[in-house]
């Protein structure tokens, strides 16, 4: 094979690994985990997922010194029907390898801070054997989303992408018989679902990008499919615009973008490091790198690639706005999750490729700490509650403290005190003055948080320059998008600083609440470490990450006539774009602080936004009221309509009328009418029954001769021998 | 040779005389003995046509199929003297139109 020929390190071939090696941790854990411990358990899932990044860092190795050109690893035969050969190659070239080393390395760290995470919430959730199941899951989301990006055809992409949506719906429902606040309810439940849902609208617009790219191209594979691009747009270039659309539906399903992200904010019911590791770092980036992988399609249909930058930059601004109302820890980060996968959206869409890549790995960095020190708080919180409770049962007579029960916000502000009421250790107004009680969680959310703000020198300042710099370039409406939206990132953050770690604890489990352990930490710690170095892989001057990419990537450079104040460059740093994003970032975390952080919340006070802005705020707090208008505009339409087909048409028409009275009704007649009484009765009956007849009357006949006298039967054998006598005498 | 002199057609019409006097005997007696008495004399009259013959023409073929005759009509006899025992015991007859069970 000729592609064998080009496989120049012997490093290459150890590519399977990286799918194979998850797949044996999470037989291992499958096997033989009931026996093994918590520790064990997670260590091999650990260990799994570790040896995938040693493996990904040494494939990046081989790549660095083999110059970087793109290496395909022949693994099996898959496919092979007629024309269709679809073989399961892997694909080693820098844009994968980079996805690799995300995901293997963001997912490593992740696995290690779950061990500590899932051994408190199996026990907050009493259910200590489903720690097993978790690492069993994550391990086979490694590998799936693996496969994912190593894949060197659509439809390989297709499985791990499929893959990765049913490890994110087994995950959202881990907990699938309970809603967040651990009462039973089928709400875990139905956010998987949502999920899975949302996605399939987005898995089919993919299908049919991939069964139009084999109709009109003839293959799947990366490398013949890109080799014939060219050709195809010059011949059809409405085919290349409608797969590149087809593939946008995808997008916005797998990566949450306008209007498929519903799904988003509710996969939060899923464990922390499920949220950190799945529905922030990695699976979600990879309707980005789909685009990023289809570079040579994009560029050659330019309005494509608007209408992707324009709904990146919409959600951008969009889910920026709806994080600024939401109460719960873990849905501001999910709405900031769906803006900033909006900027990345918006860069590959614009061409910007290599700028989205880098936003894709430095988000992958701080919003993995994000989360997971959110889920750090969370579980500071239940230690708090608990700690409480255990207290409150030794002395009964003490008070009940005022309890901020998960109400919807609308009747935010009155404070009830049934004892039923459940305690919600993610919403952010049962917390406040964290900053004491778990420093060291603290000071890393501050990291992440100034990363994710876009603050010199954190990671999300370099990439998410780099980003307002190729819009403002390219399309300045995108770029007044992502300004805003980078203005709104930074209040909001803001906001969840003061009102989470500042000010008075609202809350008795607050006030409680206790710091985690190394295990949580640490992982963090080397989190936040890339967060505020990870823009040292692309620094201007050098661009790293840029030159890396383009062995994969290349780009024609585009002649754009440029304003005068954005020729300016630093080594490709514009001083005013960095310069205004900086400034417009302060601007908003000083706002944060003179609505949040100058006079803390109290206990049970409104919002201080919601006065000022009224209906505004009323609408960033219900989320736009969007889940509202999928309900009545799609749900209770396809509700009716599903009804009235299944009632009036399906049972109705269908089974009453056509099935009973049509066909079994036409096949009664012909069974009755035609084949039993005039085929059955009339013509075969009558037919053997008159050849029995003919054969009674026969033998009625002949028995006469039977007459039963010996003489009679001797005379007639005399009378045969004269006749035969006769006969010869005669002859 | 005294019956040298008497011509074939003597013993031809003898025989066939015989014969004829056993098949009348056959189909119209009842009597089973009696029938079996002219099937003998039809064997006979068979045996006698052979002999004439045989003697004709200065052949032994005719003489020793007489033989032949003569042995498996003693056969016979044992075996239909058995029979009409046998039906004697049950039917107390030997009446052959009495023997009609296979009547159809």
């Amino acid at each position: 094979m000729l592609l064998s020929e080009t496989t120049t390190s012997p490093l290459f071939s150890l590519v399977p690994l990286i799918v194979f090696l998850p797949v044996l941790g999470l037989l291992v854990n499958m096997i033989f985990g009931g026996r093994m411990g918590e520790k064990a358990v997670g260590a091999v899932a650990s260990a799994a997922s570790g040896l995938a990044f040693v493996i990904s860092v040494l494939l990046g190795i081989a790549l660095w010194t083999g110059g970087g050109e793109a290496t395909v690893v022949p693994f099996a035969e898959w496919i092979k029907i007629g024309a269709l050969d679809i073989p399961w190659n892997f694909r080693v070239d820098t844009l994968s390898v980079t996805m690799m080393l995300v995901v293997s390395g963001v997912g490593t760290l992740i696995h290690i801070y779950a061990i500590g995470y899932m051994h408190e919430d199996v026990r907050f959730k009493q259910d200590e054997k489903r720690y097993r199941r978790f690492f069993v899951f994550m391990n086979l989301f490694i590998a799936m989303m693996m496969i994912l990006v190593s894949g060197d055809s659509y439809l390989m992409l297709f499985v791990g992408w499929e893959g990765v949506g049913l490890c994110s719906f087994l995950l959202i429902g881990f907990w699938y018989e309970m809603d967040t606040l651990g009462r039973p309810s089928w709400a875990n439940s139905n956010a998987a679902i949502k999920a899975m849902i949302a996605n399939r609208i987005g898995d089919f617009g993919f299908l049919i990008a991939g069964l139009t790219m084999f109709w009109a191209f003839g293959s799947v594979q990366f490398g013949q499919v890109f080799g014939i691009a060219e050709e195809i747009a010059a011949a059809q270039p409405g085919i290349i615009l409608a797969i590149t659309l087809f593939m946008l539906i995808g997008v916005a399903g797998k990566s949450a973008q306008i209007p498929l992200y519903v799904w988003l904010p509710d996969a939060m019911a899923g464990p922390t490091p499920v949220s950190a590791l799945i529905h922030a770092a990695t699976m979600v980036t990879a309707g980005v790198y789909l685009v990023a992988r289809s570079w040579p399609l994009y560029s050659l249909a330019p309005n494509a690639q608007y209408i992707v930058a324009m709904v990146g930059a919409v959600t951008a601004l969009f889910a920026a706005t709806i994080a600024v109302g939401q109460y719960d820890i873990k849905k501001v980060l999910a709405y900031s999750t769906i803006s900033q996968l909006g900027f990345m959206v918006a860069a590959v869409g614009m061409g910007a490729f290599a700028a989205g890549m880098f936003h894709l790995v430095t988000h992958a960095f701080f919003k993995a700490l994000l989360f997971l020190s959110a889920g750090s708080v969370i579980l500071g919180l239940e230690r708090g509650h608990h700690h409480l409770a255990h207290h409150n049962s030794s002395a009964a007579a003490a008070p009940t403290p005022p309890k901020d029960g998960h109400t919807p916000a609308g009747h935010f502000g009155s404070p009830s005190h049934h004892e039923e009421e459940v305690f919600d250790p993610g919403d952010m107004r049962n917390m406040g003055g964290l900053r004491k009680r778990m420093p060291v969680t603290f000071w890393l959310y501050i990291i992440g948080t100034l990363a994710l703000a876009g603050i010199f020198p954190f990671a999300g300042f370099w990439s998410k320059d780099e980003i307002l710099l190729d819009a403002a370039k390219l399309h300045p409406e995108i770029y007044i998008l992502l300004a805003i939206a980078a203005f709104f990132t930074a209040f909001y953050m803001g906001r969840q600083i003061w009102m989470v770690w500042f000010g008075k604890p609202r809350h008795a489990a607050a006030e409680h609440a206790e710091e985690s352990p190394k295990v949580i930490t640490v992982p963090l710690m080397v989190l936040a470490g890339l967060s505020v170095l990870g823009g040292a892989l692309n620094l201007p001057g050098l661009h790293t990450l840029t030159r890396w990419l383009e062995h994969t990537i290349e780009l024609a450079e585009h002649e754009v006539h440029l304003a005068a104040w954005l020729q300016i460059s630093w080594g490709g740093l514009n001083p005013l774009v960095a310069l205004l994003s900086t400034v417009l970032a302060l601007l908003a975390i000083f706002i944060s602080w003179l609505i949040y952080g100058r006079k803390p919340l109290e206990t049970g006070q409104k919002d201080p936004l919601k006065k000022p802005l009224g209906f505004i705020f009323t609408g960033m707090e219900n989320k736009w009221f969007v889940d509202e208008i999928y309900s009545v505009v799609f749900l209770k339409p396809y509700a009716a309509i599903s009804r009235f087909l299944a009632d009036v048409i399906d049972w109705r028409f269908w089974h009453d009328w056509f099935h009973d009275k049509v066909i079994a009704g036409t096949y009664q007649w012909i069974s009755r009418t035609v084949l039993d009484l005039r085929v059955d009765q009339q013509g075969i009956d009558a037919f053997f029954n008159g050849l029995g007849e003919l054969t009674k009357r026969t033998s009625a006949g002949l028995r006469r001769l039977q007459n039963g006298f010996v003489r009679s039967y001797a005379l007639a054998v005399l009378f045969g021998v004269i006749a035969i006598l006769g006969y010869l005498l005669i002859r | 040779m005294n019956f040298g002199s008497i011509p074939l057609t003597y013993y031809l019409v003898l025989s066939a005389a015989l014969f004829t006097m056993g098949a009348l005997g056959v189909l119209i007696r009842r009597n089973a003995l009696i029938i079996f008495m002219s099937v003998e004399l039809m064997l006979n009259a068979a045996n006698l046509a052979f002999v004439a013959f045989a003697r004709q023409y200065g052949v032994f073929t005719g003489q020793l199929f007489v033989f032949f005759v003569m042995t498996v009509a003693a056969a016979e006899v044992a075996v239909g003297l058995a029979l009409i025992v046998a039906i004697f015991r049950t039917k107390h007859s030997i009446d052959v139109d009495q023997m009609s069970s296979l009547k159809g």
